[in-house]
């Protein structure tokens, strides 16, 4: 500054707090913009599976649809969606309405978690099917590679087979319009 | 009778209407009087004090309906049924209203509503544009705060249809010393309110001299007392509870309490030298505004789920852009009147580096390098993950290695402060009175250097007996102890300011905390997995595991160790600890079993069982804690320091009058 | 004593103190930040083995063991992030809420070997999560009321049967769905 008296040294060390306040202050807006987003999860241990090519696996068939390895899913050049069920979880059976309200706009690929494919199948046939493509995982090792929890999880996985999305609860129709679909858009552009 | 009424009456709903009426006079104190005192307008000003105590008495209406409910099992209330049941005892159907989110939010708005009411009662001798103005700031934040409550953490929603009973409350929640923790920590941080609004209403108002420092500082201290006592709290409650040894865990929710302990610290020092000497008073009015700042944003930002923490509270961003967006109101608007009025402010008295206000700048310089530390140390780990995707943490180890060694020399100067005369000292006379302060920490560094590891803890005795020696000394010159005669010395401690009693008093506290905390770093612990029968050895102690069984409890089961130690062949005490399993919540608890004798705690912990029958085998943890008491009997005694300086006769006859302070400064 | 020393002086200290503070945080951030690592990246960038880090990931169910060394309880189990798992060793008291199968933190080193030596174990499960569909399925059925406590944990709803649990989702959100289809 040209202009250095006293007088203005003392007003720009008098702004100072503010300025250091303000920038705290944008960076935990971001922060919960973040949260929001689920882009940014301070609690969630799990992060790094995020941005990360989905695990290797081969899955047989799950009675009616066909079933998949990881390789497929690193084949496509469009984004999928990849969900966890088990015909013995109830919170799969509250969050199917949604499901199949977002199989019509996405391909979404489902995977039989620890479940006899009689008990899969039949649960299809009664609570709805949203799935282009059903795996069965029947004692729940690839699971385990893809790091869940439980059921019902649900992937979003990008062009090349990356995972760019993870939930760990129930899907919703807020979930899905404020999330998923937002991030399905960009992935496809 | 009242609680009937209310039931009768939709208890609910007149909570929230009681609530909405305290907002609505909130906003109305926010705004009158400060037009009143900018017009001086002596009808619109006189209404701030008026509107202080309606706003609450309609926020204790609003409280005492919500607890109405809880104590009525009102389960139509969304808040009663997620938190209580039929079956829990009445005092925690009481405390537990508290003991949530929505709860607790109404809770400090209430605290919020009782600082302003509490300004309009003893504030009688402030000049009246002044005393509006400071009750128009804390109506300020008290409608924001209401406002918050009423939108997104509304604690009267109800739902339909109501269920037959609530989901309960957290076993670990159960507990005396939770039911009242928060209560007095947020008084603490609430209190930091009133601070805040006389800082505000300084720099409207363009002036702040030494009268003003005199209003503001029983405020300070009183705020202060309460945080000391609520992070003491805490601190006891993590000990006993949840059973892992440690008192202090350097948890965001933790730091979140400290770090405007600290800059509180600093403010209850740097307001001294504003009331005697004029000077420090724009960094006293910035410290103002940032100790209520971080009392603000941390608590808060710990609920908007920002900071990663082991106490969870139910995180809701859309909750936290209100939280953000009041906090930048609040916070970003006082510091760019910081910004605009501060330069204006006239620069204050002069004095030597060597001097009671050097050392009192010192004890500032110092408490601020520590509080910048634990910010940077709490934030660090949200930032790095916002801007550079990593995660990681900040633990023990970081704070440690930053705190402690800052600490030291503030303690090693907090001997000389009070006895350093005001405006130009000399070191060497101060350092001669304190002769036999000296001697006993060069033994105290002695005995430590010998029975202690670690260069801190050593260090840390050495200056804690010097504080706590150097404090006695302080009070014994002042009253001529041993030079005068006893009829004489008793009379002259009779007329010594308490304050003086207070400060002493508040230092020794802290010594007699550091103590504590320097032999807690030797404590010893042991983890073994015996049978029954079997002796174990631990600190000089023999710790045998005489029996485990079974004992049911009314809504748990638990199992129950009985741990004899002895000392050299003498009973000393039984310890109990158990474990408590809550089938119908799924949630295991440790008992911890404390037996204490000041001097130290024998601490147990049953952990879990392996096989069964006569062969089972149990895992305890045993700890061998010394002083582990001080450290809180040391804050206790830190407040009640204050709370005597707050009896000070200067205090209570009343603030002098401005005029002529200013005028004889103009002259 | 001028305006202008007392300001050097004011000055002096402040740097002093602050730059004291400065050197001894970014001193201790060079050795005593805590990484977070999964099991992945710790198989593939090992840290050293004087570096403390928080390893988080699953417990691979059924690979918890228990053993002594003297007095001593010994646990042991894989810690995966989907991608690698590690073992961990752990002597002390697991804490309560540790479960196979469910989330964890475990803080120490890792050896030369590969092993990672935890001196402390943090379990993270929020037990009181329900979704509210599950919540009004479950209530629905009869098979959990408030009344009775807190809803049962997930472990329970496997013994569900699927018509159960049809004939609860239909009892509870029937008019929803019948609007839906």
């Amino acid at each position: 500054m040209a202009e250095d008296t006293p007088r203005t040294r003392r007003r720009v060390l008098m702004a100072a707090p503010l300025a250091g306040a303000a920038v705290l202050g944008v960076g935990f807006w971001k922060m919960l913009g973040g949260m929001e987003q689920g882009s940014f999860d301070p609690h969630n241990i799990n992060a790094p599976v995020l941005n990360r090519p989905v695990p290797d696996f081969v899955l047989p068939d799950q009675a009616p649809g066909r079933g998949f390895s990881a390789s497929d899913l690193r084949e496509l050049r469009t984004p999928v969606i990849v969900n966890f069920f088990a015909s013995w979880c109830i919170p799969c059976i509250a969050e199917m309405p949604a499901l199949i309200g977002l199989g019509r706009q996405v391909p979404v690929w489902g995977i039989a978690y620890k479940d006899k494919p009689a008990n899969a199948a039949g649960f299809l046939a009664h609570a709805g099917n949203p799935y282009a493509r059903i795996a069965a995982d029947g004692d729940g090792l690839a699971a385990l590679d893809w790091g869940i929890s439980g059921v019902p999880e649900t992937f979003v996985i990008g062009p090349g087979g990356i995972i760019r999305w993870h939930n760990a609860a129930p899907l919703n129709d807020d979930l899905i319009h404020g999330t998923i679909l937002p991030l399905v858009e960009r992935l496809t552009s | 009778m009242s609680l009937m009424l209310t039931e009768k009456m939709g208890g609910p709903e007149l909570g929230n209407f009681a609530l909405a009426l305290a907002c609505c006079l909130a906003g109305a104190q926010a705004i009158l009087p400060l037009i009143g005192a900018q017009r001086r307008d002596a009808r619109l000003m006189a209404l701030a004090p008026a509107l202080a105590v309606g706003q609450l008495v309609a926020l204790a209406a609003s409280f005492l309906c919500l607890v109405g409910a809880a104590v009525s099992d009102d389960f139509s209330v969304q808040n009663v049924a997620d938190n209580s049941a039929v079956a829990k005892p009445l005092l925690y159907k009481i405390t537990g209203v508290w003991g949530n989110h929505e709860g607790s939010v109404l809770l400090w708005a209430l605290i919020l509503g009782l600082c302003g009411a509490a300004v309009a009662a003893f504030g009688r001798n402030l000049p009246s544009a002044l005393r509006a103005r400071v009750i128009a700031v804390l109506g300020g934040v008290s409608a924001g705060f209401q406002l918050f409550c009423l939108l997104t953490s509304n604690p009267f929603q109800r739902i339909w249809p109501a269920p037959m009973d609530g989901q309960g409350m957290n076993p670990l929640l159960q507990d005396p010393g939770l039911a009242f923790h928060p209560p007095i920590l947020y008084t603490g941080y609430v209190g930091f309110a009133v601070p805040f609004a006389f800082a505000i209403a300084a720099l409207i108002e363009g002036r702040v001299d030494a009268a003003w420092g005199r209003w503001v500082r029983p405020w300070a201290v009183a705020a202060w007392c309460f945080l000391t006592c609520g992070i003491a709290l805490g601190s006891w409650w993590s000990y006993y509870v949840l059973g892992w040894g440690g008192y202090w865990f350097w948890d965001p929710v933790e730091n979140a309490s400290l770090i405007p302990w600290l800059t509180g610290t600093a403010l209850v020092h740097s307001a001294i030298v504003v009331e005697k000497r004029e000077a420090l008073k724009i960094w006293t009015v910035l410290l103002a505004i940032g100790t209520f700042s971080f009392s603000l944003s941390g608590t808060f930002l710990v609920r908007s789920g920002i900071l990663n923490s082991v106490h969870a509270f139910a995180n809701d961003p859309a909750r936290g852009i209100f939280i953000l967006a009041l906090l930048a109101l609040v916070i970003g608007g006082s510091l760019a009147l910081f910004a605009v009025r501060a330069p204006m402010l006239t620069a204050g008295g002069l004095f030597a580096p060597v001097s009671r206000e050097g050392l009192l700048v010192l004890n500032n310089i110092l408490l601020c390098s520590i509080c910048a530390v634990v910010v940077t140390g709490t934030m660090y780990p949200p930032f790095m993950s916002l801007l550079f995707g990593k995660t990681i943490s900040v633990g023990k180890p970081f704070f440690d290695a930053t705190a402690a060694p800052l600490a030291i020399p503030l303690f090693a100067f907090m001997a000389i402060g009070p006895m350093a005369p005001w405006k130009r000292a000399a070191l060497w006379p101060v350092l001669r009175r304190l002769w036999w302060a000296a001697i006993a920490s060069l033994i105290a560094f002695a005995v430590a250097t010998f029975s202690m590891s670690g260069v801190l803890p050593v260090l840390a005795t050495g200056f804690a007996v010097w504080v706590i020696a150097a404090s006695i000394t302080d009070i014994t010159d002042r009253i001529g102890l041993f030079r005068l005669s006893p009829a004489q010395s008793l009379s002259r401690a009779r007329f010594l300011p308490r304050a003086a009693f207070g400060a002493a008093l508040a230092h020794a506290g802290a010594g007699i905390s550091v103590l504590g905390l320097a032999a807690m770093s030797q404590a010893q612990h042991r983890i073994v997995e015996v049978q029954t029968g079997t002796t174990e050895h631990l600190a000089g102690y023999d710790w045998t595991l005489r029996d485990v069984h079974d004992e049911p409890g009314p809504n748990y089961q638990a199992i129950v160790a009985t741990i004899d130690v002895r000392r050299h062949g003498h009973l000393v005490t039984t310890l109990r600890p158990s474990k408590r399993d809550f089938a119908s919540q799924h949630q295991t608890t440790t008992e911890v079993s404390i037996h204490t004798n000041l001097m130290s705690d024998l601490y147990g912990v049953l952990g879990d069982r392996h096989g069964s029958g006569a062969a089972a085998t149990y895992v305890l943890r045993l700890h061998y804690n010394p002083l582990a008491p001080w450290m809180w009997l040391g804050a206790l005694v830190m407040a009640i320091g204050g709370a005597l300086s707050l009896s000070d006769r200067r205090v209570r006859v009343g603030a002098p009058r401005r005029a002529r302070t200013t005028v004889a400064e103009a002259a | 004593m001028t305006r202008k020393s007392r300001r050097l002086w004011l000055v002096c200290a402040c740097v002093l103190g602050l730059g004291a503070a400065a050197g001894l945080t970014l001193n201790a951030f060079s050795s005593n930040i805590v990484f977070f690592m999964a099991p992945s990246q710790v198989r593939a960038h090992p840290p050293g083995a004087d570096r403390t880090i928080r390893l988080g990931g699953m417990v691979v169910a059924g690979s918890v063991t228990r053993t002594h060394e003297g007095e001593t309880p010994i646990a042991q189990f894989d810690v995966t992030d989907g991608q690698a798992a590690v073992r961990v060793r752990y002597a002390g008291i697991l804490p309560d809420l540790f479960r196979e199968g469910q989330s964890v933190v475990a803080v120490g080193t890792v050896g030369p070997n590969g092993a990672f030596t935890a001196s402390e174990v943090l379990a993270k499960h929020d037990e009181t999560y329900m979704p509210k569909e599950v919540a009004e399925a479950l209530r629905a059925s009869g098979k959990w009321d408030p009344k009775y406590g807190k809803a049962p944990d997930a472990a329970s709803w496997d013994t569900m049967t699927v018509k159960d649990a049809r004939h609860d989702l239909a009892a509870a959100r029937g008019p929803k769905d019948g609007q839906a289809e």
